[in-house]
């Protein structure tokens, strides 16, 4: 089922248009990626979505129903621009947030103390904001966001000013939402994170959506079938078959040989392999997938040329 | 506890609790203090030698007259003349006074001589001895028995006592003195607190939308809560401001009375200042006077006054209030905020000019309508309320403001609710007001 649905919605600002009949589904309980390059028009989407500004046409379906106001109570949002009060002792002003979401304060204390040590930075509890460094800001901002479990959560680039072990530790605690049940929207331009966390993704790029679904069938649509396949030189030459395989390159080096090799596309891989070991000895045989990184290079530059 | 309770409390507590605050409320009422009694010691100290005058009289009438004062001693040298002191100047000598010829017949025989300043009053005691010397020796010239006892009698000292009816007819002293200097404190300070606490919710409102605070909150609050309880959570913080301070300024005041005895009691003050002013006439029958203050400061209705203070302060605060956090909600930079202010400030300062010059005719139509517009009317009733004005008066100006300022509040909240989540380029007035009908 889907959580949230965002049918052809359209925001034109004074002079330029931010989404161009923009549709989205994002499944409940999964990690939905919005992707595209600056400008193209997520946070825009992220702002309605958070009912920050309204659409000029268009649908949001929340729940499985009509969006209404009160529905932004299940909203937990982390902003790319983070805000917090500066000047407020860190440990008062998580407290405060929480209770605005309406967290008991024994609730609200008890949950972040939880937090707090999880995450270890309990002793900033009574610092001020502003003598912390801005990764520290970003925990803390992230706990806010989630303190209150809401149903859907959305993160606009999670990751910025993180370092590899943190933003690995914040990886884990987004997986781990989502398998607690929440619904993730997942803004970014990391293509590492989005294969690794991202069930569903949609790419975003000159206000509209040129690349949407389930990120293993994304992949699959971009396959390219070529292989590489290694072997043992002494046990034979690898020959093309025509209605087969095509070979693209070859390389020998110290006993063994790397051969590119292109599939014709009704071919299955099960049959193309025992086509090959028939031919000679092999060891390792490995599907050319593109990355999130190459199909998001791919697709904008496609369309920006097409565009052009 | 609600959303709007949650964001008053944290607003208050976290403004009471700045340094700041405490530093601000406990130091003005003896700063207030210090502008008050500071000024009464050191007129009481008197410079630290007197002040030698050599007189040269010519005609040698004059010079006996003068008698050494706690501040000038006068010497007369026998041998000295005008020249000898201006070529060998004596420097424990202050002035020399030049008399050449009688001055009943050529007034302008007479000439102060110094290599200072000469003070003011220095040339006052001089004036005064002469002119008293020369009226007696006029007087007597014209050889009439007992006239200098006549002129006396016929001197009049006259000061109209004045008197207010009360609705059952008792009589009550007034004092228009006392009610004005009353009324003006009330309108500097209320004129001071609606910019001072008007400026501040701006600058939170600002604060919340620069650091993106807002697209977090606007999950959980409603603008209109956020806004509402930054205000009011603001003004508790000023009512609590100026409540300590009625506090300590009158603990002040008593202790310093206690300390200093009889010498500083307000009827002491009052003869103080009155003698400052060159009233010494009138505190001769000092015992009377003080009688009359206690009684015009009894006329006083101080209840009355404090509370339409409180309630003009809330209305007042309300209003402008709400208008700084419109302005605060639709910009992003702090220097855009000076174009916005402007006409406010422009109002303000014109209510408190409307207030001074009501001053001189409380009843007039100056007064009456800008204490009926609600911009203007709490700070120019500030200056009527000491004068007892008509009950209906006052309610009318109460309705005017408190209707005004719900409809300013909701005016604002619209504005607050669009402009607070608007980036980008600085918006128009125009483009605000357009805010108000946006869904």
């Amino acid at each position: 089922m889907n959580f949230l649905e965002a049918e052809n919605v359209v925001k034109q600002y004074a002079n330029h248009l931010a989404l161009d009949k923009v549709s989205i589904q994002v499944p409940e309980g999964k990690v939905f990626g919005l992707l595209g390059p600056n400008g193209a028009g997520k946070t825009t989407l992220i702002r309605i979505i958070n009912r920050i500004t309204a659409p000029d046409s268009g649908t949001i379906r929340f729940n499985g129903r009509e969006f209404q106001p009160n529905d932004i109570y299940q909203i937990g949002y982390l902003p790319e621009e983070r805000g917090l009060y500066k000047k407020m002792k860190v440990g008062e002003q998580a407290i405060y947030l929480a209770q605005l979401k309406g967290l008991s304060y024994q609730e609200a204390r008890k949950r972040l103390i939880n937090w707090f040590e999880k995450f270890d930075i309990m002793p900033w509890w009574n610092k001020k904001l502003e003598e912390l460094s801005k990764g520290m800001q970003q925990k803390i901002q992230f706990i806010i966001t989630i303190i209150h479990e809401p149903k859907l959560l959305i993160f606009d680039e999670p990751f910025s000013g993180f370092d590899p072990v943190n933003a690995e530790l914040l990886k884990k605690e987004i997986l781990e939402l989502r398998d607690a049940g929440h619904t993730i929207i997942f803004s970014t331009h990391n293509m590492s994170s989005v294969e690794e966390i991202c069930d569903n993704i949609a790419l975003i790029n000159r206000s509209k959506v040129v690349l949407a679904g389930n990120v293993t069938e994304v992949k699959n649509r971009f396959r390219t079938n070529n292989y590489t396949v290694r072997f043992h030189t002494e046990a034979g030459k690898l020959q093309a078959i025509p209605e087969l395989f095509s070979i693209l390159t070859e390389k020998d080096q110290a006993g063994t040989s790397e051969v590119r090799i292109h599939k014709e596309p009704s071919i299955t891989n099960s049959a193309l392999l025992s086509a090959l070991a028939q031919q000679t000895e092999i060891i390792s045989f490995t599907e050319e997938i593109p990355s999130m990184n190459d199909i998001f290079i791919n697709t904008v530059s496609g369309t920006n040329t097409t565009q052009a | 506890m609600s959303k709007i309770g949650l964001v008053i409390k944290k607003e208050y507590l976290q403004r009471v609790s700045k340094k700041s605050f405490i530093l601000l409320t406990f130091l003005t009422p003896f700063l207030f203090a210090a502008l008050v009694f500071v000024p009464l010691w050191l007129s009481t100290i008197k410079g630290d030698e007197a002040k030698q005058i050599a007189i040269l009289d010519t005609t040698g009438k004059y010079a006996p007259l003068f008698k050494d004062t706690e501040e000038y001693t006068f010497i007369t040298e026998k041998e000295a003349t005008l020249e000898k002191y201006r070529t060998n100047p004596d420097k424990d000598i202050f002035a020399f006074l030049n008399i050449t010829d009688d001055l009943l017949k050529n007034p302008e025989a007479a000439t102060l001589y110094s290599e200072k300043q000469i003070p003011m009053g220095l040339k006052s005691t001089i004036d005064k001895t002469l002119s008293e010397f020369l009226k007696d020796e006029k007087l007597a010239s014209y050889n009439i028995e007992n006239l200098k006892q006549i002129i006396e009698d016929s001197k009049v000292n006259f000061s109209i006592k004045t008197i207010k009816w009360d609705e059952d007819g008792s009589e009550k002293s007034t004092s228009a003195e006392v009610a004005s200097i009353l009324g003006m404190v009330l309108t500097f300070i209320i004129y001071m607190f609606i910019i001072m606490y008007g400026a501040m919710v701006m600058q939170g409102v600002m604060e919340e939308k620069t650091n993106r605070i807002i697209e977090v909150m606007i999950s959980s609050v409603k603008p209109f809560d956020l806004m509402m309880g930054k205000i009011i959570g603001i003004g508790f913080v000023g009512l609590t401001q100026v409540f300590l301070w009625g506090i300590l300024t009158t603990i002040l005041v008593s202790v310093s009375i206690f300390f200093f005895g009889g010498s500083t009691s307000p009827e002491e003050v009052m003869n103080a200042q009155m003698a400052a002013q060159g009233m010494n006439e009138i505190s001769a029958g000092s015992s009377e006077i003080n009688l009359q203050i206690q009684e015009i400061i009894n006329s006083i209705n101080f209840g009355m006054i404090g509370s339409c203070f409180v309630l003009y302060f809330i209305g007042g605060y309300l209003l402008y209030a709400a208008l700084f956090a419109a302005i605060g909600s639709a910009l992003e930079q702090q220097e855009d905020s000076q174009q916005f202010m402007t006409p406010i400030m422009l109002l303000m300062v014109f209510s408190l000019y409307a207030g001074i010059y009501s001053m001189n005719n409380p009843d007039g139509p100056l007064a009456f309508w800008c204490s009926m517009i609600p911009f203007t009317s709490p700070i120019v009733m500030m200056v009527r309320l000491p004068f007892d004005i008509p009950i209906w008066e006052l309610l009318l100006s109460f309705a005017l403001l408190f209707v005004t300022a719900v409809f300013i509040v909701w005016f604002s909240a619209k504005i607050y609710r669009v402009g607070i989540l608007m980036y980008g380029k600085k918006p128009s007035i125009k483009e605000m007001i357009k805010w108000v009908t946006y869904k």
